[in-house]
């Protein structure tokens, strides 16, 4: 009997033959179960005797078949396995994939900068009061420097509104609004009336600092912008002032950024394009507040002295990227904003 | 401002070892930015020759040419005294000294080194040159014939004519109007290297007794007006060479020898001068305000009509002059002048700048004019003037000089000593920052902590004590700041309406959309490509006085025009599938918005006065836009791809406004530029904030857009405003769920989202409601839909008996019914 069972589940090979085996010989009918049903019959000393007999076949019998069974089941899965299976070089591209424009992630990540530095950023609108963009910041209706910055005006004249030349009107806003200290970072939209072709654009973007405290100086300012320059570029960078005119800072300077790609050393700053053999490349204007905007903007100059300074975002981008026209940041094409992703 | 080198180093005595190069690097330091160092390129043996025969030679091509003999000097010429050259102008005679250039000169004009060739059957070696290849101004059709005995054979002609000049174009800020001359680049300059600097305008005015009647009726556009006569000046003397060279160097052109010598004496102390034919004024000069309406016929020829605002010189006939602008044609110098009135007039900033600007007429006068002269010289300006007019054309300076008016003093600047080393944080002794200043022109008077400066008459912008530090830190050195980083106080993060709105467009990206940033400009033009009924709010723009264009006059109400324009630019570039969003602030004019407020700059503004700023300025509420075209799933070999529909863009608003975690509710609306029959309002408690939907046929037609277009725009300010603070609480039963399906027949008018609504309120016990399946067809009546909700019923403190999901079914049918819902048989 038990013989005759071991070979069957020997020659069973799928899942179906093994479940008939299973009927055929430990199943209610099988002879296994009708000799433990006569069992009952024999005489005490031989019941003994048989009852461990058959109790043996039904374990050996048993274990064969989990045995086989756990076989034939690895061995179907295998096969299954196997029909299943795809080329996973196959393409799944059926969902459009976003991006999120430079600008704002480039925008985002200055202002993590500054943030990290417990400043915050501060915000404003962009058809601004004419005196907040001009007077408060110490150009007056007659200063040189307002024919210079080629300025939007809202229709009427008289109704004294502009698009804002640069955000230095929400530092104006910040002061007037709230008590030293003030550390903020304004990036942001702004408007000149230049033409769009491949280097100017009648909207931009940029961001400016300011800072006020007790006992600022220039060496503050330059600590902060070498610390910007350091977090943007990496180790090793660092900026230099030349004098320059700015009507809301005094004294003003122009910032130059030690050249990212060749880092003005001498066996690589004669051939690099970045920097065009200079070394360091213009990265914006600063400053030490002038007190005459303090006192417009409601600050006490004999307490208080600050710093201010500006980067442009879209300039920083396209000397980043060596994108060589402007225009590809502002005609919308998904080309161009696709490869950066959602972060920079 | 252009300086020739040459020039300078006359001025200061600069060692020669100082490159232009590193001259220009070191001025740059001082506020004198490079623009560039212009030279002409020219090097090699440039020379002057005689020319001792000519034989004319005729060609076959119809052409003559001259076989010349030239002397070039004993170094450079043959064995026999002269090198032969092959030259095709004929405006030279025997004897005339010409330019040579000899083999291995280089003219960039020409752009190839000069060598020994074989033409015309002769060695032509060399060249002699015309003005146009040595890149000089000048009558190009001929070569150039020097004056006899002005230089001799052989003489370097390179230093001759000026052509290794180096001349440095320099940026001059608006607070260094100084600059614009040679004497304040020359005292940067001497202050710059530590050097004696002797002053051009050190000039002794001679002259006594009344000078040509001047009268002064407008004091306040000039305080100073010299005025003094030169006669008997011979018009014919032509400018030297050494003075026509610098005017020509210095970007001007040269005129004539009187014109001349007024532009070089402005050149070279800054100060503008105008010359009147003397033979031509009549009566005495008034100095006055214009009439309106007033018309003087300007030297370049047009007559203009002058205003109240305009200052005029005037003489017995009216208006001979627009002061600090332009002379008059009627009593300009000419080449018959041989008396002049030299006037050299201290004209006030702003009126000169106001008049330049109105008049369209910029000039080398009204630049220096509008950023400030130095009131000091209007005396002594005339008297160069009047020295060179004598000593180059032979005049006679007449004695009367007329001054009407004086300088007013430069008032002091006070500062503690200390103030320059705590502005900068570069450690100063006192001693420096005294002799800074003084070597910057200022009189210094310290006073144990307190220093007063008084500016010197031509440094207008030193009016406050931080514009004495900047000149302090000029000298100190600006690459002496030390780099401190301030601590700033724990701050406060971003704000929540700034974390949110990163938080939107990193949605907006994760559901497919690429970010784009357009201009805010539109125009009618777009409102009605839109369709924006006549009368529509959203075609009130905040207009600008000087758009860029006319077609987009003022600024945008809706992100869409940006972004529709962004669409079909992205579809002509062949691009199917585009999926664009855009976040920035729109500008919706306020009706009845005052003007915005000017104040005084000595205080702050009131609380009030900074209020009226807000009233007057437009509301700028940032919007969120997005446009979809194309497949929004991509048809591939795994299967057929899904357009991107009506029922996308409004997915996305819902998603927007899940994730801020803010209700809204979508409604049915007619609202162009959507399809009337799939545009959703979007509703924030009871408030349309936007739309969402498809985009109307007609509308896709004006801007060339294929078929179905999705389309949203929502004001990002009011989902941000109604975002809570904290986001909902988990709140969930462990209790086993009951499902219940319900088949309702509505009205085709019925919104599923008010049946869904009805549902979701009918009994505490329906955790959710989902709509799985919608039908209108034949197993329906006409005019009917059927919708199938699936109910997912569940207790917080139980499991549900047979009786509660009856009555939670029953409740939820007649929710239903009251929008007239029926159980579907
Ligand atoms: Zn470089």
């Amino acid at each position: 009997m038990r013989d005759e069972a071991l070979t069957a589940i020997a020659g069973a090979d799928t899942l179906d033959a093994l479940k008939q085996v299973r009927i055929d010989h430990v199943g209610d009918r099988s002879p296994l179960a009708l000799a433990n049903r006569e069992i009952g019959a024999l005489p005490p000393q031989a019941r003994k005797d048989a009852g461990q007999r058959v109790g043996q076949a039904r374990g050996a019998i048993n274990q064969a078949l989990a045995a086989k069974t756990a076989e034939v089941e690895a061995a179907e899965e295998e096969r299954a396995l196997v029909t299943e299976s795809v080329d996973v070089t196959l393409p799944w591209d059926v969902q459009p994939v976003g991006a999120r424009h430079p600008i704002t992630t480039l925008s985002e990540h200055i202002a993590d900068i500054f943030v990290a530095m417990g400043w915050e950023i501060a915000e404003g609108p962009e058809v601004e009061a004419e005196w907040l963009n001009f007077d408060a910041l110490n150009l007056g209706p007659d200063h040189p420097a307002r024919t210079m910055q080629d300025t939007f005006w809202v229709t009427p004249e008289r109704a004294a509104m502009v698009l804002r030349t640069h955000t230095s009107p929400v530092q104006a806003r910040t002061m007037l609004t709230r008590q030293p200290p003030i550390y903020i970072a304004c990036p942001g939209r702004v408007f000149r009336t230049d033409e769009l072709d491949a280097t100017h654009s009648p909207v931009f973007h940029q961001v400016e600092g300011l800072a006020i405290d007790e006992g600022l100086s220039m060496g503050h300012l330059k600590g902060t912008l070498d610390h910007f320059a350091r977090a943007i570029y990496g180790d090793g960078m660092t900026t230099r002032f030349r004098p320059s005119y700015f009507p809301f800072t005094e004294p003003s300077a122009e910032m130059d950024l030690l050249c990212y790609v060749c880092h003005n050393e001498p066996d690589a700053v004669a051939d690099c394009r970045t920097c065009k053999g200079e070394g360091w490349v213009e990265w914006g204007g600063c400053g030490v507040v002038n007190p005459r905007v303090l006192i417009a903007c409601g600050v006490d100059p004999e307490r208080y002295s600050g710093f201010a300074f500006g980067i442009g975002i879209d300039r920083t981008i396209t000397s980043r990227y060596d994108i060589a026209d402007l225009r590809d940041l502002f005609d919308g094409d998904i080309r161009f904003t696709q490869p950066f992703g959602v972060e920079l | 401002m252009k300086v020739p080198v040459t020039w300078l180093r006359e001025l200061v005595q600069l060692p020669d070892d100082v490159t232009t190069e590193q001259l220009a690097a070191r001025l740059t330091q001082f506020d004198l930015k490079l623009e560039e160092i212009i030279s002409s390129g020219i090097s090699g043996p440039l020379v002057v020759g005689r020319v001792l025969s000519i034989v004319k030679e005729p060609q076959k091509n119809g052409k003559t040419i001259n076989w010349c003999r030239v002397d070039v000097g004993p170094e450079h010429n043959d064995a026999d005294g002269a090198r032969g050259i092959v030259c095709g102008a004929h405006n030279f005679v025997e004897g005339d000294l010409v330019v040579v250039s000899l083999p291995g000169t280089v003219l960039p004009a020409l752009g190839f080194e000069i060598t020994a060739r074989k033409t015309y059957g002769h060695v032509s070696d060399g060249m002699i040159c015309s003005s146009a290849e040595l890149g000089l101004a000048g009558d190009a059709s001929g070569i150039i014939v020097l004056d006899a005995d002005s230089a001799a054979p052989g003489d370097d002609a390179i230093a001759l004519l000026g052509l290794g000049d180096e001349i440095l174009d320099l940026e001059v800020n608006p607070d260094r109007a100084y600059a614009l001359s040679l004497r304040g680049v020359g005292r940067d300059t001497a202050l710059a290297y530590g050097l004696e600097f002797a002053d051009p305008a050190d000039i002794e005015v001679t002259g006594a007794g009344e000078g040509y009647p001047v009268t002064v009726l407008d004091p306040d556009a000039c305080p100073v007006f010299a005025a003094r006569a030169v006669t008997g000046f011979d018009p014919s003397r032509p400018t030297p060479a050494w003075m026509a060279q610098r005017i020509e160097q210095a970007g001007m052109r040269s005129i004539s020898l009187a014109v001349d010598i007024t532009n070089y004496v402005m050149l070279e102390i800054g100060h503008p001068i105008h010359g009147f034919d003397l033979s031509s004024l009549q009566g005495p000069i008034v100095v006055r305000r214009a009439n309106e309406g007033e018309k003087l016929a300007t030297l370049d020829g047009v007559v203009r009509t002058l205003s109240t605002d305009d200052t005029v010189v005037t003489d017995d006939r009216g208006p001979i002059s627009l002061a600090g602008v332009m002379g008059g044609a009627e009593t300009e110098l000419s080449s018959t002048t041989t008396d002049i009135l030299i006037e050299a007039a201290h004209w006030k900033a702003p009126m000169i700048a106001r008049t330049a600007r109105r008049h369209n007429l910029p000039s080398e006068a009204s630049k220096r004019y509008e950023r400030g002269v130095d009131p000091e010289l209007p005396a002594r300006a005339t008297q160069r003037v009047a020295n060179l007019l004598a000593e180059l054309g032979g005049g006679t300076i007449e004695d009367g000089l007329t001054v009407v008016g004086s300088a007013t003093p430069r008032p002091s600047v006070g500062m503690t000593i200390g103030l320059p080393s705590r502005v900068t944080g570069v450690d100063i002794d006192a001693a420096d920052v005294v002799e800074a200043l003084e070597r910057n022109g200022c009189d210094v008077a310290l006073d144990h902590e307190s220093l007063t400066a008084t500016p010197p008459s031509w440094r207008f912008d030193l009016n406050d004590p931080n514009d004495l530090v900047e000149e302090v830190l000029r000298v100190v050195g600006y690459d002496q700041v030390p780099s401190i980083l301030p601590t700033a106080p724990a701050g406060r993060g971003l704000t929540v309406a700034q974390k949110l709105r990163r938080r939107v467009g990193t949605v907006l990206a994760g559901d497919g959309l690429v970010e784009v940033k357009t201009f805010p400009f539109a125009g009618q033009a777009d409102f009605d490509r839109l369709g924006l009924p006549a009368d529509d709010v959203r075609r009130r723009q905040v207009l600008l006085e000087n758009p860029l264009s006319a077609e987009e006059p003022g600024m945008t109400t809706m992100l869409l025009t940006g972004l529709l324009k962004s669409l079909a630019l992205n579809i002509g570039r062949g691009h199917a599938d585009v999926h664009i969003t855009e976040t920035g602030r729109v500008f919706l004019p306020r009706p009845d918005a005052a003007e915005a407020p000017i104040y005084g700059v000595d205080r702050r503004p009131t609380d009030d006065e900074i209020a009226a700023f807000a009233a007057a300025l437009p509301d700028q509420p940032h919007h969120v836009g997005l446009v979809m075209s194309g497949e929004r799933v991509r048809t591939g070999w795994a299967g057929p791809g899904r357009q991107a529909t009506w029922g996308d863009a409004i997915a996305i608003v819902q998603h927007l406004a899940e994730e801020l975690h803010v209700e809204i509710e979508v409604q049915p609306a007619q609202v162009m530029p959507w399809h009337p029959g799939r545009c959703a309002a979007i509703v924030l408690n009871g408030a349309t904030i936007g739309h969402a939907g498809e985009l109307h046929p007609r509308v896709l037609k004006a801007y060339g857009l294929p078929a179905r277009v999705a389309a949203a725009e929502v004001d990002l300010d009011a989902l941000i405003d109604a975002s809570p603070e904290i986001g909902p609480r988990p709140d969930f039963s462990s209790f086993p769920v009951a499902k219940e399906d319900l088949a309702l027949i509505v009205d085709d008018s019925v919104a599923a989202a008010s049946v869904h609504q009805a549902l979701a309120a009918a009994s505490p016990l329906i955790e959710s409601v989902r709509l799985f399946d919608v039908y209108s067809g034949d197993q329906v009546p006409d005019g009917k839909k059927s919708l199938a909700f699936a109910l997912r019923l569940r207790a917080p403190d139980r499991t549900l008996t047979d009786a509660d999901i009856k009555s939670a079914r029953e409740a939820a049918v007649s929710a239903a019914g009251s929008l007239g819902a029926t159980l579907r048989a």
